[in-house]
């Protein structure tokens, strides 16, 4: 009889061994499918970009604080600025002054710049805490109410842009004025007239 | 006598093309039709051929043999007073006032144009004045 339990005992090991196989293959199939249906199109998923920190944009040589430059681009294109710092984000912070051309505080890209010769002596100048936040456009309230509304209907300038303004056009323009024809100069709009080469010009 | 300056040996030629541009030279032989042998001791301008298209033929002349050296053509420059006598010259000046006028900056663009405003006024209301005497 010992053969015999033996045997039975065999033969219900290998019953066990089938089922679990079975159960195992039972369960790698889905039961009943998740989705009835898929999307044909994957979901647009955002790349994955390597964020490597961002050089400062290197200044170009000519152009140091009170460089004045010729604006190329923008609708202030063919005026005549001043230079005052290169901001975090590399872009040049320049005004006309506003007094004088009308070029309020502004970002530039050097690219759209030709640098001249002319420089104004701004060492004296408090050139006020303005970076590329400054220039950032408070967009939380689109309705603006009617005290923030001027009378034709375009809005009103915070005071804090009027303010900073003033307070750089005060120092800048007594300087452009110690310079004979400089405020003329910096009044007028660059052009090309004919036979005028701006490759071959000197600025 | 309508022609004054001729392509002959001593010539004293202004180079009016390529890196040489704006220097005298002196024409110590003729090559061919196409070419002639230059020197400039005194200019700095090499002992070379030059195409005649890049020459320019000026009033001066100085006495040399055909082939002379650098060291003659020197000399005969020198007593000859090229160089003097060429920067006493219109052409020279003119030149110069062109060269002068490409070196010039924006701001300097801008100065000459304001100066350039005021004299023309200045002849402007001078000619009304007279005019209005006339009559």
């Amino acid at each position: 009889m010992v053969s015999k339990s033996r045997d039975v005992r065999r033969r219900l090991k290998e019953k066990a061994a089938r089922k679990e196989a079975q159960l195992k293959t039972m369960s790698d199939k889905p039961s009943k499918p998740k989705m009835k249906w898929y999307p044909t199109e994957d979901k647009p998923r955002k790349l994955f970009l390597r964020k490597k920190p961002q050089k400062r944009t290197k200044l170009r040589a000519s152009i140091t604080p009170g460089t004045v430059l010729i604006l190329l681009s923008g609708r202030f294109r063919g005026r005549r600025v001043i230079f005052l710092k290169q901001l975090a984000s590399g872009l040049l912070l320049v005004t006309g002054p506003f007094e004088l051309n009308g070029v309020p505080l502004r970002r530039v890209n050097q690219r759209y710049v030709i640098a001249t010769s002319t420089k104004v002596d701004i060492q004296s100048v408090e050139i006020p805490p303005v970076d590329d936040s400054w220039f950032k456009k408070n967009k939380k309230n689109k309705k603006r109410s009617k005290e923030e509304l001027t009378d034709t209907g375009k809005s009103k300038l915070p005071e804090t842009f009027v303010n900073t303004q003033r307070s750089i056009d005060s120092q800048l323009v007594p300087l452009v004025k110690q310079v004979p024809f400089l405020k003329s100069y910096l009044c007028s709009r660059f052009c090309l007239s004919y036979g005028q080469f701006p490759h071959e010009m000197r600025f | 006598m309508v022609f004054r300056r001729f392509v002959e040996i001593g010539r004293v030629v202004l180079v009016n093309y390529g890196k040489d541009r704006g220097k005298l030279g002196v024409i110590v032989d003729v090559v061919d039709h196409n070419r002639a042998l230059v020197d400039g001791p005194l200019t700095g301008l090499a002992r070379q051929t030059i195409n005649w298209k890049s020459l320019t033929l000026t009033p001066f002349k100085v006495k040399i043999q055909h082939s002379s050296r650098t060291g003659v053509v020197r000399k005969a420059w020198e007593e000859a007073k090229i160089t003097e006598q060429w920067q006493n010259t219109a052409w020279y000046k003119k030149l110069c006032a062109r060269r002068n006028k490409q070196k010039l900056g924006d701001f300097d663009r801008f100065k000459v144009m304001i100066a350039k405003k005021r004299k023309s006024a200045m002849i402007h209301s001078q000619w009304k004045r007279l005019k209005s005497q006339q009559q």
